[in-house]
C-alpha cells in the first residue's frame, strides 16, 4: 500500500487522557471564580483592581522570565494565573495595588520560576508571597477590608473570635464580614471545591482532614458547642486554604494517605497559631510549614509495591 | 482481599460486540512467522515448491519454550524469507502462495486423548500459545509437577483494552470448544476449581460463560470495568484475592491463568485436530472504514486485512498490532497476522498525534492510578539522573507496561518509555555484576 512510509511508530500506550496541564489549570480558575466574583460583589472596585493587578503581573512575569531564561514560555499553560488569583483572593482589597503587583513578582518568579518552573517549587507561591508581604509590608496584616455596605469597620471575624464574642453563622457562610478578598464567602468556596472534587482535579483527603481537624480542635476550645467551633472554620482563610492551598499538586504529598497527613497536619498548625500564636490566623503559616514537610511525609506515605516482599491479602 | 487494584476507566469502543466474525477470503500469499511466541523460534520444515495445505506443519518446536508452526492456507511454499517482526527484531517466515482452495491437511484427525501425558501433547501440537498477547507456549502452563496440586485455573476473558472484542466473540460463539477445554483438563489435571473473570461490560459474553456454569466447578466471576483487568497478576488478585510475589509465576500461588481464546483453540483441536491457524481479529480504529471482526489466516498481511474488512476511511497515521494500551504500533502494512494477534486498530491523524510533552507538575496521577503501586513520576526522575540504586528500590522490574501512567498523565510525559529503559538499565547492570563476579 501506499501509506507504508508514512506510520507513526511510538512505545505504547497510544489512548492518551485528553487532560492536560493547562486544562487542570483552567478547571481551577474555574473552581476560583465563584470566590473572585464573590470578593468583587462584596468589596467592590478595590479587589476587582486586585485580583487584575496580581493576574497580570504573574503571568507577564512568567513570561519575561522565560523569555529573559531563554527557556520554553510556559506562561499559556495558565499556573500562573492560577497562582496570580489565588495571592489576590488572599490580600485584603484594600491593600495597594503597587504592593499586590510585587507580590505577585515574587511568587512567580521567587518561588517558582527559580526552582524550576511548574512542578519544582517545594512551597506554595500565592502562600509564600502573601507570607513575603506579611513581613515586608505591614499594610497586610494590618488592614483587612470590610463589606462596602458597612460603613464603619471592626475588627475581623478571627479577633472577634478569640475576644469571645458570638458570631452570626450565616453571615460568617455567605461573606458579610471583614477579610481577604477571596476567603469571605463560604458558600463560594464549596462551590469551587465542589467543582474540583467532581472533575476529579483534587481529592478529597486533604480538605476534609484539614476542615474537620480545625472543627474538632475548637469544638475542644469551645466547650463542646457546635455553632461556637464552626464560627472558627467559617472565619479566616480555612476553607480558601483546605481546598485551593492543601491540594496543590508539587508542594503537596502524593498518595492519599499523605494527603490526610498534610491536612490533619495543617490543621492542627492553623488552631495552634490562632489559639495562641501572635498572629490571628494561621492558615498560611500552617499550609508552608507542610509545605516544607512534603518530602518527609512523601517518604513515609508511599505506596508498597504490589508484591515485592510481604504477601498480603 | 481488602482492596481492588487501581487502575484507570479508560474509552470502551466495543463497536465490534455484536459482529459475528466474517471468514476472510484467503489472500494471495501468507508470510508465517517462526517466531509468533516467546522463546526458540520453530525450525522450517518445508523448502520451496513444496505443497501444504491448511494445518501441515511447517515449523517443528524446536525446544522447551517453543511451538509448533502450521500453514494457514493450503497452496505451495514460495519461499523462506527474512522479516522484521513486530517487536523490532528479525526473524525467519514461511512465504505460502495460496491455491485459494483452503484444503485441509488430508492427514489431519482428531488426537486421543486419555491421559495427562496426551493431553499436554495435545496441547503442545494445538500450537497454542498465550493468545491474550503474551505469547508464552501453553503446554509448559499445563505441565505441572508430578503431584502438584492447582487451587484455581483462571480463565481470562476480561479483554480490557479498548476496542478488542475477539475474545468476546470467542466466548460467544466458541463456548462448546471452551467447554471441552475445561473438561479434559478437569479430567487429567490436578485442579480444584476453575474461574472466569470477564469485564461487566460484557453482558452475552457473560451470558454464554455462565453456562458452562452447570458444572459446579466452574463460577464466572464477574469484574469492574477497570483497565488493565486483564493483566494476569490484576485478574488472579481480583478473582482469588492471592497476591504473586515478584518474579514470581501464578503457579507459586497455586493458579493457572489462561486466555479464553487459547482454551478454545485447544477445545477445537481436541475435536478436530486443526492446529491453530487462523484468529478472530477486530478490525477498528478511527480510520477504519467499517469496523468488525473477521476469521484471518494467520500470516495474512495487515493491508490484505484492511482492504477485505472494507478499506480505510483516511489515510491511517498509526497501525496497531494490539489494542491501544498494549499494542504495538507497526511500521508497515507488510507486518503479518500471528497467533496472538486479538485486533489490528488504524488511527487517523488526530488519534495518531502524540500528546505534547510538558513539564511533570507533580499531580501524582500516575502513582495514584498504578495498578501495581509504583511511582513512575519517581522512576523518571531516578532515570534521568542514571540512579540505578533508586530504580532497584523503586521495584520498577515489578511494572508490566499496561500503561495506565502514560494514560493518565496530564503532562505528557513517556513514563511507560523510561520504564522500560529503566528495566533494561538495570538488567544490564544485573548482567555486569554477574560477569565481574566470575572474573
Amino acid at each position: 500500500m501506499e501509506t507504508n512510509n508514512k506510520l507513526h511508530i511510538s512505545v505504547s500506550p497510544h489512548f492518551k487522557s485528553p487532560r492536560t496541564t493547562q486544562s487542570i489549570m483552567l478547571d481551577v480558575l474555574i473552581a476560583l471564580a465563584p470566590a473572585a466574583i464573590a470578593g468583587c460583589f462584596i468589596f467592590g472596585w478595590g479587589a476587582m483592581l486586585v485580583i487584575a493587578a496580581t493576574v497580570a503581573a504573574a503571568v507577564l512575569s512568567e513570561f519575561v522570565y522565560c523569555k529573559i531564561t531563554k527557556k520554553p514560555n510556559t506562561a499559556g499553560d495558565l499556573s500562573a494565573a492560577v497562582t496570580g488569583l489565588l495571592l489576590a483572593l488572599n490580600l485584603p482589597a484594600n491593600i495597594p495595588v503597587w504592593q499586590a503587583v510585587i507580590g505577585a513578582v515574587f511568587a512567580v518568579v521567587c518561588v517558582k520560576c527559580l526552582f524550576g518552573g511548574i512542578g519544582r517549587n517545594f512551597a506554595n507561591p500565592a502562600i509564600t508571597a502573601r507570607i513575603f508581604m506579611l513581613i515586608a509590608f505591614v499594610e497586610v496584616g494590618k488592614s483587612a477590608a470590610y463589606p462596602v455596605w458597612e460603613t464603619v469597620g471592626g475588627a475581623t471575624p478571627l479577633v472577634l473570635l478569640s475576644e469571645g464574642k458570638k458570631l452570626d453563622l450565616l453571615s460568617l457562610f455567605i461573606g458579610d464580614k471583614g477579610g481577604a478578598i477571596g476567603e469571605v464567602c463560604i458558600l463560594a468556596l464549596l462551590i469551587g471545591g465542589i467543582y474540583l472534587l467532581a472533575r476529579k482535579v483534587i481529592s478529597w483527603h486533604a480538605p476534609v482532614c484539614y476542615i474537620a481537624t480545625v472543627f474538632l480542635m475548637s469544638l475542644i476550645r469551645e466547650g463542646f458547642s457546635l455553632t461556637g467551633a464552626l464560627a472558627w472554620v467559617l472565619s479566616g482563610g480555612v476553607v480558601l486554604a483546605a481546598f485551593f492551598m492543601a491540594t496543590d499538586y508539587s508542594t503537596t504529598p502524593t498518595t492519599g494517605l499523605g494527603k490526610a497527613v498534610f491536612g490533619i497536619g495543617a490543621g492542627l498548625l492553623t488552631v495552634l497559631i490562632r489559639f495562641f500564636g501572635a498572629y490571628p490566623e494561621g492558615a498560611s503559616f500552617a499550609i508552608l510549614i507542610m509545605n516544607i514537610l512534603t518530602p518527609y511525609i512523601d517518604r513515609f506515605t508511599a505506596r508498597r509495591p504490589f508484591g515485592a516482599g510481604g504477601v498480603a491479602k | 482481599m481488602l482492596f481492588s487494584l487501581h487502575g484507570i476507566h479508560v474509552p470502551h469502543r466495543k463497536n465490534t460486540a455484536d459482529m459475528k466474525p466474517v471468514r476472510m477470503v484467503p489472500p494471495e500469499t501468507v508470510t508465517i512467522p517462526m517466531s509468533m511466541h516467546i522463546g526458540k523460534p520453530a525450525d522450517p520444515v518445508v523448502k520451496v515448491g513444496d505443497k501444504v495445505y491448511v494445518g501441515t506443519l511447517i515449523g517443528a518446536q524446536s525446544g522447551f519454550v517453543s511451538a509448533p508452526v502450521y500453514s494457514s492456507v493450503s497452496g505451495t511454499v514460495a519461499k523462506l524469507e527474512e522479516i522484521i517482526l513486530s517487536n523490532g527484531t528479525k526473524g525467519c517466515a514461511v512465504v505460502i502462495k495460496s491455491d485459494g482452495e483452503m484444503t485441509p491437511d488430508p492427514e489431519i484427525k482428531a488426537p486421543t486423548v486419555d491421559s495427562k501425558e496426551t493431553l499436554i501433547e495435545a496441547i503442545k501440537n494445538a500450537g497454542t500459545v498465550g493468545l491474550g498477547g503474551a505469547g508464552f507456549p501453553s503446554y509448559i502452563k499445563f505441565n505441572t509437577p508430578e503431584g502438584k496440586h492447582v487451587d484455581e485455573m483462571i480463565i481470562n476473558g476480561a479483554e480490557c483494552e479498548p476496542y478488542i472484542t475477539s475474545d468476546t466473540r470467542t466466548m460467544i460463539d466458541k463456548t462448546e470448544d471452551i467447554r471441552r477445554a475445561i473438561d479434559y483438563i478437569l479430567r487429567y489435571i490436578d485442579i480444584g476449581r476453575v474461574i472466569i473473570g470477564i469485564e461487566n461490560n460484557k453482558p452475552k459474553a457473560i451470558e454464554a460463560m455462565r453456562a458452562l456454569e452447570a458444572d459446579e466447578r466452574i463460577t464466572v466471576k464477574v469484574l469492574p470495568s477497570l483497565y488493565p483487568q486483564g493483566g494476569e497478576k490484576v485478574l488472579v488478585y481480583h478473582t482469588t484475592g492471592k497476591v504473586i510475589p515478584a518474579g514470581k509465576l501464578p503457579l507459586d500461588v497455586g493458579c493457572i491463568v489462561v486466555n479464553v481464546t487459547t482454551l478454545g483453540a485447544i477445545g477445537n483441536y481436541i475435536a478436530t485436530g486443526m492446529p491453530i491457524v487462523s484468529k478472530c481479529v477486530t478490525v477498528d480504529g478511527s480510520a477504519v472504514k467499517e469496523p468488525k471482526n473477521l476469521i484471518v489466516p494467520i500470516g495474512t498481511k495487515l493491508s490484505d486485512v484492511f482492504e477485505f474488512a472494507g478499506g480505510f476511511r483516511c489515510e491511517p497515521k498509526k497501525v496497531l498490532l494490539g489494542g491501544p494500551m498494549m499494542g504495538i504500533a507497526v511500521p508497515t502494512l507488510d507486518t503479518p497476522v500471528m497467533k496472538n494477534t486479538n485486533a489490528t486498530v488504524a488511527f487517523d491523524e488526530k488519534d495518531a498525534a502524540p500528546k505534547p510533552e510538558t513539564a511533570c507538575i507533580r499531580c501524582g496521577g500516575c502513582a495514584n492510578h498504578c495498578p501495581v503501586s509504583l511511582n513512575p513520576a519517581a522512576i523518571m526522575r531516578a532515570y534521568k539522573s542514571g540512579d540505578t540504586d533508586a530504580l532497584a528500590q523503586l521495584r520498577v522490574d515489578i511494572c508490566m507496561e499496561c500503561g495506565c501512567c502514560s494514560y493518565t498523565c496530564p503532562a505528557g510525559q513517556r513514563l511507560v518509555e523510561t520504564n522500560k529503559l529503566s528495566k533494561a538499565l538495570l538488567r544490564e547492570e544485573a548482567m555486569k555484576k554477574k560477569e565481574a563476579e566470575k572474573k
